[in-house]
């Protein structure tokens, strides 16, 4: 389960949101709703560990979670706004490197978000769209064998669905079934409508 | 372990995608080393004198050269925060990338002293400990550079910051491989240069990433 308690984050000189407290248990989904400008990106970026809370606390099962950031890392898989691909890089071979950090096929994955075919092109020509399900396949590996908890329960997913056509919105939205049903967490991000039923909204 | 071997493995694949960066950096090495002649006049003498300190003010300058986006294309298109939450510490991170960088641009530079070597006229016997002394000082200011490259990533101009942060700090192993060099071309010995620049290095080795680190996290 994961707790945050009165979180509060600065960027540049602005607080851009202050006494946050909220909690995710396992199998649910939290949608972060907000204008521009109102923090959905920074609090993401605060629940990975990648900036410090100006103030406040998150807890993961009871104990502080960024206490350890390396540990907390493990638990999670962040899609941000970059997609963290290497235009030089085929579309395997960039998916074939987060493999080897984090584990799991990199075949299936690809299949996962309907990228088989693309799987020896290299990134560069790829649409926008398919570099973002490329980046979405990420996700895909994380994905456990069926019965077994997933090995990174926490998923922070950054506006996922941007350039996406309706069939990889709905790949993906088969995935986060199958994430929650494990047993996993995702919190999102998002002005487009997401595939998440009964997902719970937070507004910023 | 197996996490770190793959970030390594996956900066040389990518550098042996854009071989151009490593190249520019050897061309760079050799053309200024080519430039002296020409500057101080073909005397046989009066280059030989020159050519210890000229081999390592060229080769630390050509080794800044790629620096400047050690990190900062992985920090544009998102593969750094992917870095960071991959389970290797920050440190950690920042070691592969210093690792990698010795061995797309140091390495390339060792190939390259003898051409330089024999521009400057430096006596044949010297040229061995030559590319012992720039591999090592390549080995350090890519350390050094790493930490320069963590620290100044995000800040505006950080290109012309890195080598004004970096280059000051690389005077000792300046001081002690050209000493070093001098001392073979002499018929002397080179080994306790040598021993102190390898000393340079192995405190830089802890060091430098640990501080690059700090710096990643604290972006």
């Amino acid at each position: 389960m994961l707790q945050a308690v009165g979180l509060a984050c600065l960027r540049g000189e602005r607080v851009v949101f202050a006494d946050l407290s909220f909690t995710v248990a396992s199998g649910e989904a939290v949608l972060l709703m907000g204008a521009n400008g109102a923090g959905k990106s920074s609090l993401l970026r605060v629940l990975a560990g990648l900036i410090a809370p100006l103030e406040g606390q998150l807890l993961w099962d009871g104990t502080e979670a960024l206490a350890d950031r390396t540990a907390h890392a493990r638990r999670l898989r962040y899609i941000g706004h970059g997609d963290a691909l290497k235009p030089a890089l085929s579309a395997a071979e960039n998916l074939a490197f987060y493999a080897r950090l984090w584990g799991g096929q990199v075949a299936p994955a690809l299949a996962a978000l309907g990228l088989s075919e693309l799987a020896d092109l290299p990134a560069r020509v790829l649409s926008s769209g398919q570099k973002r399900r490329l980046a979405l396949a990420r996700l895909a590996l994380a994905m456990p064998a069926p019965g077994s908890p997933p090995a990174a329960p926490l998923w922070l997913l950054d506006e996922p669905t941007v350039g996406l056509d309706a069939a990889s919105v709905e790949r993906l939205g088969a995935l986060l079934a199958a994430h929650r049903a494990a047993g996993g967490m995702v919190l999102a991000a998002t002005h487009l409508p997401l595939p998440l039923p009964s997902a719970r909204e937070l507004r910023l | 372990m197996t996490a770190w071997t793959a970030l390594l493995a996956r900066e040389l694949r990518l550098a042996l995608r854009h071989p151009a960066d490593s190249l520019a950096a050897v061309m760079f090495f050799v053309l200024v080393a080519a430039l002296f002649p020409f500057g101080v006049g073909p005397e046989p003498q009066a280059l030989a004198r020159l050519a210890p300190g000229a081999l390592l003010a060229a080769a630390l300058l050509a080794a800044l050269l790629p620096l400047d986006r050690l990190f900062g294309a992985d920090a544009e298109d998102g593969t750094l925060d992917q870095l960071l939450l991959s389970g290797l510490g920050p440190s950690a991170v920042a070691a592969a990338k210093a690792l990698a960088h010795w061995l797309t641009t140091g390495l390339p530079l060792m190939l390259a002293t003898p051409i330089a070597c024999a521009m400057l006229n430096l006596p044949t016997e010297a040229w061995g400990v030559a590319v012992l002394v720039l591999g090592l000082a390549a080995g350090f200011l890519s350390l050094l550079g790493t930490a320069g490259a963590a620290l100044t990533l995000g800040a505006r101009r950080g290109g012309v910051l890195l080598p004004l942060l970096v280059l000051p700090l690389a005077i000792p192993a300046v001081i002690f491989g050209a000493a070093g060099i001098e001392a073979a071309a002499a018929g002397l010995a080179a080994r306790p240069y040598v021993l102190l620049l390898a000393a340079l290095l192995a405190a830089a080795l802890p060091l430098a990433p640990l501080a690059a680190g700090a710096a990643l996290r604290g972006e």
